[in-house]
């Protein structure tokens, strides 16, 4: 019985935030109970984070607010450069066709800033919590979508707006707020023009940063019944990282737990949520039954 | 096709200072294909456990459970890769659990068409099949595009069922999926279970049911009393079908 490779690989990836030390490894992390050195006050926001992705799964970051979860959402979007890591894809034909320079088995992390747009812009969509970093408020949503077709290499006028049409059709946007400011609309439906703009190039990797949080409980329904549905019909590899145990047993089947920037548990999400092992899972777990 | 051998269980609680809570004491059992297998004993002794852990729901303190699976190998599911096991989980594995989850806000048809919808079958068609399934199971029509956690229990239980034999699963795991059923309904779900093994489902089942365990188990095993010898493993004769 062989599986397919991953879709993505990532090995001991580690972010520090400040000048670092030598101590930093052994005074931060889960046993050190602190991200944050006691010598030199760096921060050490992920560390040694290593697991895969595979194609069509949708993989759980589970942690307390401050774990580290952001950070490998971001590192892996090229959002932020990584202290230290690895970072590979295996893309399929139609996916790598586009990509004549991506040599199988390159590490991301040592490509230029030129190639990793080409990469995030083609291959990856993001959600984040606040609409802020995925929108821009003063354009429309319809010219959202449009300026992320456009560098994703998409040229004509007309079929990027029926391609937007099309995504906030799927998203329940209602198509005639097209042309309205996002700025203009509830929390809920900018998530959801979000999640347009980002399904929009058909990413392979899809990455989720606590899209319902802080939205109303029956917004947040809302917006999960419908990351189900997509997910459901698309079947795009997924990171969901949320804090809220109950979006990762309505979404994932793989949870990974973070603390202090690392990771302490990982298994089936059924697993995390019933036999979980590792003391802090089980605080967590407990503390929301 | 399955054995199970000194298989244990046991709970760490780190929350209460590293108590531990004997799940169960070692298990050994092995099911035939196509057969099925009742796992009795008084509540406490460990059954919906040693079901959990086969699905790997619960993850095993000891002991080895060896699954023949479809593809024809022999792998040990306490140390099958996640990814692995998740394929086998939507492949070929069934499991109905005594405590019912439905999915939030999606209708019973749906919930039941699901899988067969991740299996690439044509949405309508699977809407069409799960439709027939509700119906033999005894759920009305106008249930159908109703949320189940609005249901009885005993409806949600036939529609978990539903969901877990729509596409008849080689290993199907059952934990009192008969709990709140009338015995109209009890009658259907037996039948149904029947024609599943003699297709070739293998069963592994807890019923408080005594006269389902007759009619449907090839053998019983005997849960070991806690902290007590291994269980005993009992092969019927009168269980086939007449
Ligand atoms: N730009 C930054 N500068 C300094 N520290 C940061 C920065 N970004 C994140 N951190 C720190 O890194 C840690 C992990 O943060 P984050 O990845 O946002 O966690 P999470 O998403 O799990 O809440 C926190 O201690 C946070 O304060
Ligand atoms: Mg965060
Ligand atoms: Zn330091």
């Amino acid at each position: 019985m062989t599986l397919p490779p991953p879709i993505v690989q990532v090995r001991g990836l580690t972010r520090r935030f400040g000048t670092g030390c030598p101590a930093c490894p052994e005074l931060t992390g889960p046993a050190a109970e602190t991200n944050q050195c006691p010598r030199c006050r760096s921060v050490t926001a992920c560390r040694e984070v290593s697991f895969e992705l595979h194609s069509g799964e949708v993989l759980g970051i589970v942690g307390e607010s401050g774990s580290g979860k952001s950070t490998v959402v971001r590192l892996l979007h090229f959002d932020l450069a990584p202290t230290a890591g690895e970072y590979r894809l295996n893309l399929n034909g139609a996916a790598a066709a586009g990509l004549p320079w991506l040599e199988p088995g390159q590490n991301l992390f040592e490509l230029g800033p030129h190639q990793r747009r080409q990469l995030r812009n083609r291959l990856m969509g993001i959600v984040y919590q606040n609409p802020l970093l995925g929108l821009r408020l003063k354009v429309t949503a319809g010219g959202n979508i449009a300026e992320r077709l456009l560098m994703a290499g998409w040229r004509r006028v007309e079929r990027m707006r029926e391609r937007a049409a099309d995504l906030l059709a799927r998203t329940e946007v209602p198509v005639e707020r097209m042309d309205e400011l996002p700025r203009h609309f509830s929390g809920g439906m900018q998530q959801r023009v979000q999640i347009a703009k980002a399904l929009s190039t058909d990413p392979a990797v899809l990455l989720l940063d606590e899209v319902t949080t802080g939205l109303d409980v029956s917004v947040q329904a809302r917006v999960l019944d419908l990351i189900r549905s997509l997910q459901r019909e698309l079947q795009i590899a997924t990171i969901v990282v949320s804090h809220d145990l109950g979006v990762i047993r309505m979404l994932t089947t793989r949870t990974l737990v973070m603390r202090y920037g690392g990771i302490v548990e990982q298994g089936l999400s059924d697993q995390i949520l019933e036999d979980p092992q590792h003391p802090y899972t089980q605080l967590l777990v407990n503390s929301t039954l | 096709m399955l054995t199970v051998e000194k298989l244990e269980k046991q709970f760490v609680s780190h929350v209460l200072n590293g108590k531990e809570i004997l799940g169960f004491s070692p298990v050994s059992f092995s099911v035939p294909q196509a057969t099925a297998l009742g796992l009795s004993g008084p509540s406490g002794t460990g059954k919906s456990s040693v079901l959990k852990c086969i699905y790997r729901t619960y993850v095993a303190s000891a002991g080895t459970i060896r699954y023949h699976s479809g593809a024809g190998d022999w792998v040990d599911l306490t140390l099958l890769p996640e990814n692995e096991l998740l394929r086998l989980r939507r492949a070929e594995m069934g499991y109905v659990a005594q405590f019912l989850s439905v999915l939030p806000r999606v209708s019973a048809v749906d919930t039941v068409a699901e899988p067969l919808l991740a299996d690439g079958v044509p949405r309508e068609e699977a809407r069409d099949r799960a439709r027939r399934l509700l119906a033999r199971l005894g759920i009305e029509r106008s249930l159908h595009d109703a949320y189940p956690a609005t249901f009885s229990g005993g409806e949600k239980q036939r529609v978990n069922l539903a969901r877990a034999v729509i596409r008849p699963p080689r290993l199907l795991l059952l934990d009192e999926p008969t709990a709140s059923l009338d015995p109209g309904s009890l009658q259907v779900v037996l039948d149904l279970l029947l024609e599943l093994k003699a297709a070739g489902t293998t069963l592994v089942a807890i019923f408080h049911d005594r006269s389902i365990m007759d009619r449907l188990m090839d053998a019983v095993y005997r849960m070991p009393e806690k902290g007590g010898e291994t269980g005993q493993l009992a092969t019927r004769t009168s269980s086939h079908e007449t």
